[in-house]
């Protein structure tokens, strides 16, 4: 439900209020670092692999309101995903999980989809390097 | 939860007392000033009533006086009306890098129209040098346009300064006086002023009304066209409630300025301290001394600026922000760029304006509130590691 006195919908809110996933990971298997300071959006985000599934996912992030919901939401949405799973979430479905966004505000959610492919790219690399056997 | 309202320079509450003498103007006295009629008359006279308030308060004459729709208003006139009038004379505008939005996209408009701009920098404090416009006068200026005091970080600029020098070079000068007029003293001939932009709504009157002191003899194109209002330089039937209402919040504003000004200094510079004693990594933008009685703005390391309002908000405290993460550019604030904050300064802004209701138990709430909310986003801040 949108309250159409707030800019966010209650759902941002809620994950601005109490974002999930705030931190780092010890020995991460991929990081993630987008945004830049003049555009006021800089997101962190770390995955922890298992078999090719994402066991965990955790963030930081200097930004408002919409960049810090949608830092909480792409990492509560990615857990338990495959590789591959993980690369399909786009930045729309992370905005419609959190019931909107203020237009002006899309491109925090484009971030957060940024970001997660970042840390993926990442986790790729690495094990391109390492043991060339990688299941997506 | 009790709402503390700390965003006295984006608008003010309208005066219970300024409603009250608004209410007769929509129903009883509602006549258009220019019929003959009585009830015509009566709102011709309330009009001219204010006029000779609002000169009294910047020592105007009443003919120097325009009613405008506000203080934007008043800057476009004041920029595009002298820069029409005297482009045979000359293309040159003298202005500083941290006017409001109303003076700098002007600017930018009469760029595009072959005028040529000069847009002045200024210190770490805000403050323009006048030795500065001195330098950047040529034989094409015609305008020059600083600021009376910056409505981002409260820096009160050497008007009077400038003033003297515009008129030694024979060359108009305006200041947006928007956060100044009712606040603090606002002469125009101390300041040696030709024009001066005056807002209702951030003096506890209402919004969509405002004035453009133009001294006799400066030579500007009108407003609009149409009617003969406003001696011919600004036609449309006169909005009479607005500008009574207006003419009651001067009225307040001249009894209580300097008590108001006094008890505000007070409250300000107990924030000021609070903040700088509780939080680290905090500094104050704007000048310490020459600032506006109710203008508290600081910039926070490491954490942004939306995120701290959003947060005080939800404690029902209502601040503001240079960060532009919600503006279509996401470009931080160009005030607090100026004066040579990095971008993650910028965005990291937080402004506090006072105003008639704060009372010492608000900024004690505050001095509670925000050094929790900038503990728990720095926490979130992938910045603050990269700095420890």
């Amino acid at each position: 439900m949108r309250n159409v006195w707030s800019l966010y919908s209650d759902k941002v809110m809620e994950h601005f209020k109490n974002p999930r996933n705030v931190g780092e990971i010890e020995n991460p298997d991929g990081v993630g670092h987008v945004g830049n300071p003049v555009c006021g959006d800089i997101m962190e985000l770390y995955i922890k692999v298992n078999n090719g599934t994402i066991a965990d996912a955790k963030f930081k992030t200097f930004g408002c309101g919409a960049a810090i919901a949608t830092s909480s939401m792409v990492t509560e949405m990615v857990k338990g995903k495959s590789i591959g799973e993980a690369l399909e979430i786009s930045n729309r479905a992370v905005a419609e999980a959190l019931d909107g966004l203020p237009s002006i505000k899309m491109h925090c959610s484009v971030l957060a989809e940024e970001a997660l492919k970042s840390a993926i790219d990442d986790y790729l690399t690495k094990n391109r390097r390492g043991k060339n056997n990688v299941s997506l | 939860m009790k709402r503390i309202y700390l965003d006295y320079a984006a608008t003010t509450p309208t005066h219970p007392e300024v409603v009250k003498a608004m209410l007769p103007y929509f129903t009883g006295s509602f006549g258009n000033p220019s019929s003959l009629y009585s009830c015509g008359q009566e709102a011709k006279g309330a009009i001219q009533e204010v006029r000779v308030r609002v000169a009294e308060l910047i020592g105007a004459r009443d003919e120097e006086i325009v009613f405008t729709s506000g203080g934007t208003e008043a800057d476009n006139f004041a920029l595009k009306g002298v820069a029409y009038a005297n482009e045979k004379k000359g293309d040159h505008i003298i202005t500083s890098s941290i006017e409001h939005h109303a003076v700098i996209e002007t600017c930018k408009f009469l760029e595009r129209r072959r005028f040529s701009v000069t847009y002045l920098p200024v210190d770490e404090y805000g403050l323009v040098d006048p030795d500065d416009v001195r330098r950047a006068i040529t034989n094409k200026t015609i305008l020059i346009s600083v600021m009376h005091a910056n409505n981002e970080m409260g820096t009160i600029e050497p008007i009077a300064e400038i003033g003297r020098i515009a008129k030694g070079a024979g060359i108009y000068f305006h200041t947006d006086a928007v956060q100044t007029a009712g606040h603090i003293p606002v002469d125009v001939n101390e300041l040696e002023v030709d024009l001066l932009s005056i807002s209702a709504h951030k003096l506890y009157g209402p919004k969509g009304v405002g004035a453009l002191y133009i001294r006799k003899g400066t030579k500007l194109i009108p407003f609009m066209h149409g009617g003969e209002q406003e001696r011919r330089r600004r036609a449309s039937t006169e909005n009479v409630p607005g500008i009574v209402g207006f003419g009651r919040a001067v009225e307040l504003a001249q009894q209580e300025m300097s008590e108001e000004a006094e008890r505000l200094t007070y409250l300000r510079d107990q924030l000021i301290k609070g903040l700088l004693e509780r939080i680290d990594h905090i500094r104050l933008n704007g000048h310490p001394q020459k600032r506006l009685p109710n203008n508290v703005n600081v910039s926070v390391d490491y954490v942004e600026g939306e995120s701290m309002v959003l947060n005080l908000d939800l404690e029902g405290i209502c601040a503001s922000t240079g960060s532009a993460c919600s503006s279509s550019s996401l470009e931080a604030s160009h005030v607090l760029l100026a004066i040579g904050l990095s971008h993650e300064q910028a965005h990291g802004s937080l402004r506090f304006t006072l105003g008639k209701w704060t009372s010492e138990e608000d900024i004690g709430r505050v001095l509670e509130v925000l050094p929790q909310i900038v503990a728990k986003l720095r926490a979130m801040s992938p910045l603050l590691k990269s700095h420890r």
